[in-house]
């Protein structure tokens, strides 16, 4: 007897003989190559994110520390997680406990934070989303995940126009996470509540010079 | 392979009578009782038209979403013209990148891959994240049979899993639910839930949250489906909002992920297309709260363990089918649903299937068939529908599904042996009781709202005018004719008012 793999491409191939289909070429010509100047593209990135209700920071790159112990503090942080490959200076703001990950941190002691910090690899202003790609700013998928406050650095540099734009600055090989604000449900009668299992909070700090 | 030499043979159908790819009864009984649910109504007018308002004004912002409508469309044709080449280049990357990949012909094969999987990492529970193909096999069902418990961990899936209920809808589940019966449901069946748990929406998600934090924990084997998955780079794609999709993708030691074979595109760079198409498409945002692409196994994050299950059960056969394979296209977004009069009014559950509304009526029967002799409820879902054209206009990658109900309802006939002429009178007896949907298929019958043949003729009209057009060949009008009069508001008219005299009687309607 054949394997399934074969039965399911003989099947398939069976198809494509009983049903033949001429070859099609793919149009693109749906927009791509966008650019837009810097304050367009933080005025519209802005809007979407306040949109999704996460909440925006602006500042510049040399108060990013500041800006950042202001967030964990008005939220009542008292103990973060921070991915190994944080830059050390975005943490002189902050006063509380500060715990660097490692992949043997157990979900449930990542479940004892207060919030995490992260830097973030691109972002795409049309529809107001964040990428992470797990590079040593950002850390593991988990790590961003628990927590119930995501505090995450933007440089408006990374932040592309539309989303063609920004898949196009994605490497395709790392695990990377797409966010549009905080974790959301419209489950019940279609109301939209924030915050159901993934951070309820969504701090977003777009550094404008960087 | 076997299979092929030289003399294809057609591809079987789902097996009968395993999964969720019927109902036990035919869908104008199932619609009728649905109908006597106000409350159900209700809901479903409200949801319906919510989701439509906002899917409107988030396509409407962009000003090139008839490019991205085309290239979808264009890129799914593509794949599954290449089907083939792009399964195996995806078993290769997924394989590279230290992922294992199974084949399964249906449910069954598939029921036990996964459960096998399982078992070999000595856990008896698994979470799951919110998959149609998984509900389409019927995972859950045969997991508990042998002894494993699956948590559903999406919101929705959680109340209809918690009530002992069926999804009714693509994307929100639960949508036949309000928040006063998922109140009673979760006070009933959450262990230690606050007595005085009120019916606020932010409560209720609070609660669930409370229920599914430590399973997200302590839990060592997911289950998930996936949107979509890019041969090129081995990349798999799960779309969600609510973060349990991360939490199981993530948190596990092993993740199992089901999907049926038609979900792989080319190029990572289709996922631009998509990415634009779903969201706007589904739940009219302008793009989901998350999105997980994960590509095999990374070191240091994430599952250290991850299957890949491709899923046959039936697709093959719909690929078989010149016209019929289209469905395979779907990009199970629900916008079809929302915007369809007769799924607006009967809900999903009328249609048996875990795949409900207007693509529902065409790929169940495609999936699974529609055996004559068995008396199958699936044999009536092709005339699930007033044919208004309004799933057309919403499908984002232009699936024609009003031609796909109209071809189904011709091999239905073919197969059950019923002589078009002796269909056509009992039809059209019923028709004629009804004025308005008699001057829609008129009206229809003139614009040749049909297949038309690879000649350019018409071979076949729906009932109840098959009986005539079978017996002659017309010269097909332009396709465009018919989508103008189906646009204007004369059509919409009468349309509708077809639409309500169907809703009205859906006895009459099984005109079989
Ligand atoms: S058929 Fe089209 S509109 Fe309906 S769910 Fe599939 S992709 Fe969406």
């Amino acid at each position: 007897m054949s394997s399934a793999r074969d039965t399911v491409l003989g099947r398939i191939r069976d198809a494509l003989a009983l049903a033949p289909t001429p070859a099609v070429v793919v149009p693109r010509d749906y927009r791509t190559g966008r650019a837009l100047p810097d304050d367009e593209r933080l005025a519209l990135f802005t809007d979407r994110l306040l949109d999704y209700k996460a909440r925006v920071h602006l500042c510049t790159a040399d108060r990013t520390a500041e800006v950042i112990g202001e967030a964990l503090r008005e939220h009542g942080a008292r103990r973060i997680g921070v991915p190994a490959g944080l830059d050390a200076h975005w943490l002189t703001g902050y006063d509380g406990e500060v715990r660097e990950d490692h992949p043997d941190v157990s979900p449930a002691q990542l479940d004892t934070l207060d919030a995490v910090v992260t830097g973030s690899a691109a972002g795409c202003a049309e529809t107001g989303t964040i990428f992470l790609d797990g590079s040593p700013g950002q850390g593991r998928r988990a790590l961003s995940l628990v927590p119930d406050l995501h505090v995450c650095v933007v440089d408006l540099s990374t932040v592309a126009a539309g989303v063609p734009e920004a898949v196009a600055r994605l490497a395709p090989e790392r695990p990377t996470t797409l966010i549009s604000g905080p974790s959301a449900t419209s489950d019940i009668e279609l109301e939209r509540v924030e915050g159901v299992h993934g951070p309820r909070t969504l701090v977003a700090v777009i550094r404008t010079d960087a | 392979m076997s299979t092929f030499l030289g003399m294809p043979a057609p591809p079987p159908r789902s097996p009968y009578g395993t999964g969720n790819l019927r109902g036990d009864r035919a869908f104008p009984r199932a619609a009728h009782d649905e109908l006597g649910n106000e409350q159900l109504r209700r809901n479903l007018g409200r949801a319906t038209g919510t989701i439509r308002a906002k899917r409107l004004s988030v396509t409407g912002e962009l000003s090139d979403w008839e490019a991205l409508r085309d290239a979808g469309s264009a890129i799914k044709t593509d794949t599954m013209n290449r089907l083939p080449e792009l399964l195996e280049q995806l078993e290769r990357k997924v394989t590279e990148r230290g992922g294992t990949v199974h084949w399964a012909r249906d449910a069954t094969e598939a029921n036990a891959i996964v459960a096998r999987l399982v078992r070999a990492t000595g856990s008896d529970e698994v979470i799951k994240v919110k998959s149609m193909a998984t509900q389409e096999i019927g995972l859950n069902e045969h997991l508990e049979s042998v002894g494993i418990t699956p948590y559903e961990t999406d919101l929705a899936e959680l109340i209809v899993q918690l009530a002992d209920d069926k999804p009714s809808h693509i994307l929100v589940p639960a949508i036949h639910r309000n928040r006063d019966e998922i109140r009673q449901i979760f006070r009933d069946h959450i262990p230690g839930v606050d007595p005085d748990l009120d019916n606020a929406p932010a409560h209720l998600a609070a609660a669930a949250r409370g229920y599914l934090r430590e399973k997200f924990l302590t839990t060592k084997v997911a289950v998930s489906g996936a949107n979509f998955a890019v041969a090129e780079t081995g990349t798999l794609a799960v779309v969600e909002s609510e973060g349990n999709g991360r939490m199981c993708l993530t948190l596990p030691d092993t993740l199992i992920t089901v999907m049926g074979i038609e979900k792989v595109l080319p190029r990572y760079q289709d996922l631009e297309v998509f990415l634009q198409l779903l969201p706007r498409s589904s739940t009219g945002e302008r793009m989901n709260p998350y999105t997980s692409l994960w590509t095999g196994v990374t070191p240091g994050d994430g599952p250290q363990d991850f299957h890949l299950v491709l899923l046959d059960n039936g697709r093959t056969a719909a690929l078989a089918d010149a016209l019929g394979r289209a469905a395979l296209n779907c990009i199970r977004c629900s916008a079809c649903l929302n915007v369809c009069p007769v799924y607006e009014r009967t809900g999903g559950h009328a249609y048996g299937s875990t795949y409900p509304g207007p693509i529902g009526a065409v790929l169940t029967p495609q999936l699974a068939g529609m055996h004559a002799a068995k008396d199958d409820p699936n044999s009536s879902l092709p005339y699930a529908s007033s044919l208004c054209g309004a799933c057309f206009d919403a499908c984002p990658v232009k699936i024609d599904i009003p031609s796909l109900l109209v071809e189904l309802r011709h091999q239905h006939t073919e197969q059950t042996g019923v002589t078009p002429e002796k269909l056509a009178m009992k039809a059209a007896a019923a028709v004629m009781r009804r004025p308005a949907l008699y001057a829609a298929a008129q009206k229809a019958s003139a614009l040749g709202r049909v297949v038309a043949g690879r000649d350019g003729t018409i071979s076949r009209l729906p009932p109840p005018l098959s009986g005539w057009s079978d017996s002659r060949d017309t010269a097909a009008p332009p396709r465009e004719t018919f989508r103008s009069w189906f646009s204007s508001d004369e059509g919409r008219a009468t349309l509708r008012a077809a639409a309500a005299e169907r809703n009205s009687d859906h006895n009459e309607e099984d005109a079989t």
